[in-house]
């Protein structure tokens, strides 16, 4: 599925400062039901955002007008759990581009890339001073720079790279996606599994 | 070739790169994909908007699961949604030529169930499907692990995925376990000491006699609960009993082919001086039955243990301090007592024959708690039937049990088990997360013998005190 090209972002941010946010609040099982890719931003952090009747909690983040933006930026450990998609599916159709943490789980970290949501991994102190800025400002902006592989807190100017292997970054930056690729090298893959046996 | 020692891992993983992008990812060819309703439906999609076909359509193994009832199987399903999803499964395997093991298949039950139980999972495989918990098969020598719905296209279209190879961790347990300390207590026991994200970036494998020990069943226990310290996968050399196992199964090799894979999978061993990025080694003896009192699966003690004080802990005090208020517990808090409203036994963590045989050892003789609902639910509809063939089912009615049918179940209670708001269920499947068996549920993670020992006191009870 096509996403938007990812080259630099510069947004306010939304703090969620929690750790080891599990891929089962991003989305709960029970909105697992659909069989298109449709509407999941409506449930991202269902239970964390919603009163069983429907009511929005005041006090969680996304119901907090004063934050908003394509950034999400989690505590240590983001997206541990379940492999679904679906939880970066909602994070992408409730409108984040990006999520930042100082530690991401490994199948999240690889589903966000492959629907076009950059996971930009920090260090703790950094992560700490994002926090602090948007306590301080919740208007304040970050840019990340995909090219320069750097996060920049606006406010202060503090800066900080981050990592990303060489082909994914080439991907997100021109909205290439695996299946192009591997599509193109079917001729190989069907001469490796001749030898290799099915 | 060379004569550098080289890991089982290493072994398994370089045998299947079909090319190395440089500073990036491997393409990695996958030889068993399964699938199932939940994480499918939107990959065929892609394949239809691509328009692009199944490479090779008879590698992949659909079989319903997570949405299933377990009750009144042979009816309709009334939930339109989760009735579209089996529908969904059911029209995908048939246009791509997929075999297909729906509702009322009797091959049909939990994914990571029946490939094992058909000899589809094999010795030095690699493995996927769109659930972490695929980590199981990582049992039998295979490299094993969970992929997103857009691998899963990656998978149906070039049977490959664009996949880093991980660092290696081995995990030694060495040592006798004690009494009524089994497979699950030493995987809760592992993560306990890890942490939820102590193995990510990391393929484990489990060494050591307590593993060399150790049933099949057993095995996929701890492979499956991988994921839930952050790793991808783990995996346990085969050996005699994995051979043994897998002999004579369905989908298993036979006769001269037989020989020949047998051959191959005796080559699959860590050798000696092969390197690790990281190793652990544990002592059989510290490890008692287990329990979590919190709300991820690293939150687990000893069940005669004291919850501990946030202070004892690495990390933030806030998260540890909303766990314990969403648990309704309190730091130092003793577990043992604690009423219990519900107790699941199953899942593709303990969901199998064996876990089934350790609860009957407990329930025999006693009566099922009044206050207690039960769910007790096989992994596959074979489990079901080694259940009544072995007299389990005969002890389960007569301790007042209700044997449920198969699938995930309450385990993320997709379907209609879920544990109701505030409920306290002592369960023997993988994670503790808020909200995860039901919204507002709490979770009590433990094995199949202190689900019994609950099951039948009504309390978190030490299973020890019950075992004969």
């Amino acid at each position: 599925m096509a996403y938007d090209k990812f080259t630099v972002l510069t947004s306010t941010a939304v703090p969620l400062p929690i750790e080891n946010v599990d891929t089962d609040q991003i989305i709960p099982a029970r909105f697992l039901k659909a069989t298109e890719r449709k509407g999941f931003g409506d449930n991202l952090f269902r239970d964390w955002r919603y009163n069983n009747d429907n009511s929005p909690k005041q006090d969680f983040v996304l119901n907090n007008p004063i934050y908003t933006g394509k950034i999400l930026v989690g505590g240590t450990n983001f997206g541990s759990g379940s492999s679904r998609e679906h939880a970066a599916w909602a994070i992408y159709d409730y409108g984040f581009r990006c999520v930042v943490s100082s530690f991401f789980a490994d199948i999240f970290k690889g589903n966000a890339i492959n629907v076009g949501i950059l996971p930009v991994q920090v260090s703790e102190a950094f992560l700490d001073q994002i926090f602090k800025a948007i306590e301080a400002d919740p208007a304040t902006s970050i840019t990340i720079d995909l090219a320069a592989q750097t996060i920049k807190l606006e406010a202060t100017g503090a800066i900080e790279s981050f990592a990303i292997n060489g082909y994914k970054k080439h991907n997100l930056m021109n909205g290439f996606d695996d299946i192009d690729y591997l599509q193109a090298m079917k001729a190989d893959i069907k001469a490796f599994a001749a030898v290799h046996g099915i | 070739m060379s004569n550098n020692p080289s890991t089982l891992f290493d072994k398994v993983w370089d045998a299947h790169v079909v090319r190395k992008i440089e500073d990036g990812p491997d393409v990695f060819f996958i030889d068993r994909h399964f699938i199932h309703e939940v994480t499918s439906p939107v990959a065929f999609l892609g394949l239809e908007s691509r328009g692009i076909d199944v490479m090779f359509p008879e590698c992949t193994f659909a079989t319903a699961d997570h949405n299933t009832p377990t009750i009144n199987q042979h009816l309709p399903v009334e939930d339109p949604l989760s009735a579209n999803q089996l529908q969904a499964l059911e029209r995908n395997s048939a246009k791509y030529g997929i075999s297909h093991w729906g509702l009322g298949d009797p091959k049909n039950g939990i994914v990571h169930v029946v490939g094992p139980e058909n000899g589809i999972t094999l010795p030095g495989m690699t493995i996927v499907c769109g659930d972490s918990h695929t980590s199981t098969h990582g049992a039998f020598g295979a490299i094993a692990f969970g992929i997103g719905t857009s691998e899963v296209e990656m998978v149906l279209s070039s049977q490959c995925i664009m996949q880093p190879k991980p660092k290696k961790m081995r995990i030694n347990v060495n040592g006798k376990l004690g009494k009524a300390v089994t497979p699950k207590d030493v995987t809760l026991y592992i993560i306990a000491q890890l942490t939820t994200a102590g193995a990510t970036g990391y393929f484990v494998e489990y060494a050591g006699d307590v593993f060399e020990n150790m049933s099949m069943e057993g095995r996929m226990t701890v492979c499956n609960m991988s994921i839930e310290m952050g790793a991808r996968g783990g995996m346990i050399a085969p050996d005699e009993t994995t051979f043994n196992y897998i002999h004579g199964r369905e989908k298993a090799p036979k006769g001269a082919a037989w020989d020949k894979a047998l051959a191959y999978w005796k080559t699959l061993k860590t050798d000696a001086g092969a390197g690790f990025d990281k190793e652990y080694n544990f002592d059989a003896a510290d490890i008692e039955p287990m329990i979590t009192y919190g709300t991820n699966p690293g939150m687990g003690m000893g069940i005669s243990k004291h919850i501990p004080k946030a202070t004892d802990l690495a990390g933030g005090v806030a998260t540890y301090e909303k766990s314990l208020k969403y648990m309704g517990f309190e730091e130092d808090q003793l577990m043992l007592g604690k009423k219990v409203d519900y107790v699941f036994i199953g899942s593709c963590t303990n969901g199998r024959i064996e876990d089934f045989r350790a609860f009957a050892s407990i329930v025999k003789g006693r009566k099922k708690a009044d206050h207690i609902t039960a769910w007790i639910v096989p992994g596959s509809h074979i489990v079901e039937a080694q259940i009544k063939e072995e007299g389990i089912l005969d002890i389960l009615t007569e301790a007042g049990f209700l044997l449920r049918q198969p699938g995930c179940s309450a385990c993320l209670a997709m379907n209609d088990d879920k544990i109701p708001a505030g409920k306290y269920a002592v369960s023997t499947s993988n994670r503790n997360f808020e909200g995860r068996q039901g919204p507002g549920s709490r979770t009590l993670l433990a094995s199949p013998y202190v689900a019994a020992a609950a099951a039948v006191t009504g309390v978190v009870t030490d299973p020890r005190d019950l075992l004969a």
